[in-house]
């Protein structure tokens, strides 16, 4: 039995406390919170192969052991997203093509200015647009061009990154390649 | 070669795409000019003039760049009517893209200037090209990373039901915080019997009695004297509401000679 007084000192007991503490979070635990769990100090290595053990034990059900970038955190897999919606059959929101171009520009060249955006897209940025991007804690302002107006330089968050279940920005699906020849053939070949 | 013919598109999709004026519109427009009744719902298929461009360009494989552009100035200045009226904002930014494209096409009518040194050739449509290609790899950049597995649409974090989650972080109550509250209760209730104990036999109205007798035998007598001695708290409250009441109801005197002088009580004379 684990109790108050028991002394953790081998794999599976440092296993059950990580499993223990990650279920009962609802935000992602970083290594570092994590162990601050135990009162004795653990070696970083050991807390990791307890994590990569951990997420090996979950392998197979609709559960797994993610690391995103906030942390370490349990979530659903997506194959169970089916039934999961059957349960709470309230769908959230799609995001429109413009909050979804104005996202991944931002994602892809950050950090970037409305202006930027504008210039990429075409079309003048709806506020709208970036507000229902920060109200979802994906982008927030990281600094000012140094230009005339200063205009705000916006960012993704880590929280972006983790509800995408990533770790990096270096994750992110590539850039696609376009084909500039089937484009503008003529352009590229004009002498 | 001159375009004009270019422009001719066969889509064929059975789905409409718009509604206006009860019509259903199967097709996207064939052109850059589309009908200032549809422009708002057309343009809501579209991105912006990028867009449309784009979607031009590799639906229907047309060279956007040869585009009779005095058909199409026509048709922009027709917009610019209808849209003062509307929604002026809207097609702003597709006339920004007209403009641009007559611009191009007029610079490649000029006869290029020889060029005298190195460097390439400036093409005018190039600028067109590095914008479209940017905003297409934005776009399919879009729908990829749309495709991403994202928390509360395609999985869920999975968290126990703890009280600490509520937003509100209630007081917490143990078995002792129980049994001290219920000590507490059990003592006050036991003062509050204790106090019951006042609730003994004795009547106001045999007091009254008793003190007519008494002075009926002895006369006057002093006021302390109606006091037993041995009487505890609640018998002297009752007799002195005796008294009270006697004196009320005129049946006996209460005075005294001077102030502060001993009291005394006696019947009233025409009670008896």
């Amino acid at each position: 039995m684990l109790d108050c007084a028991m002394t953790v000192n081998n794999l599976e007991d440092i296993k059950r406390v990580l499993e223990t503490v990650l279920l009962a979070s609802s935000q992602p635990l970083t290594l570092g919170e994590l162990k601050r769990v135990f009162a004795d100090e653990l070696h970083n290595d050991l807390l990791r192969r307890a994590l990569e053990e951990l997420r090996q034990e979950w392998q197979g059900r609709g559960v797994e052991l993610a690391l995103v970038a906030d942390g370490w955190r349990f979530q659903t897999r997506p194959a169970f997203q089916v039934y999961l919606d059957r349960l709470n059959p309230e769908k959230p929101p799609k995001y429109s093509r413009a909050v979804l171009e104005t996202l991944s520009i931002i994602a892809y060249r950050q950090p970037v200015t409305r202006g930027d955006i504008e210039e990429i897209r075409g079309v003048t940025v709806n506020s709208q647009t970036i507000k229902s991007l920060e109200e979802r804690g994906w982008i927030e302002v990281v600094g000012h061009r140094d230009v005339p107006g200063r205009p705000a330089l916006l960012a993704t968050t880590r929280q972006f990154l983790s509800d995408l279940g990533l770790r990096a920005l270096s994750e992110l699906p590539p850039l696609p390649e376009v084909a500039k020849e089937s484009l503008f053939a003529e352009v590229a070949d004009t002498p | 070669m001159t375009g004009s013919v270019q422009l001719e598109i066969a889509t064929a999709e059975p789905i409409p795409r718009a509604r206006v004026m009860g019509e259903d519109w199967l097709d996207l427009p064939q052109d850059l000019y589309i009908p200032p009744d549809a422009l708002e719902i057309i343009l809501d298929a579209f991105e912006g003039p990028l867009d449309l461009l784009l979607w031009l360009i590799r639906r229907n494989n047309i060279n956007v760049l040869d585009i009779p552009m005095a058909d199409l100035t026509k048709q922009y200045i027709d917009y610019v009517e209808t849209m003062r009226r509307h929604r002026l904002e809207l097609a702003a930014e597709y006339l920004v893209m007209a403009a641009m494209l007559i611009e191009i096409k007029s610079r490649m009518l000029l006869p290029r200037p020889e060029k005298a040194e190195e460097g390439e050739e400036h093409d005018p449509r190039s600028e067109l090209v590095r914008r479209l290609l940017e905003y297409e790899q934005m776009k399919l950049a879009a729908d990829n990373l749309d495709k991403v597995p994202r928390l509360e649409r395609d999985f869920e974090r999975v968290t126990i039901y703890l009280d600490q989650l509520a937003n509100k972080r209630l007081p917490e109550v143990g078995i002792d915080d129980l049994m001290a509250a219920w000590t507490e209760l059990l003592k006050r209730a036991s003062l509050h019997s204790h106090h019951r104990i006042g609730r003994q036999e004795l009547s106001v109205r045999e007091h009254m009695s008793r003190i007519l007798k008494q002075l009926r035998e002895q006369g006057q007598v002093l006021f302390t004297s109606l006091f037993s001695r041995e009487a505890g708290k609640p018998e002297l409250v009752v007799t002195f509401l005796a008294l009270l009441e006697l004196t009320r109801e005129r049946l006996i005197d209460l005075f005294q000679a001077e102030p502060f002088a001993p009291i005394h009580a006696r019947l009233r004379h025409d009670s008896q």
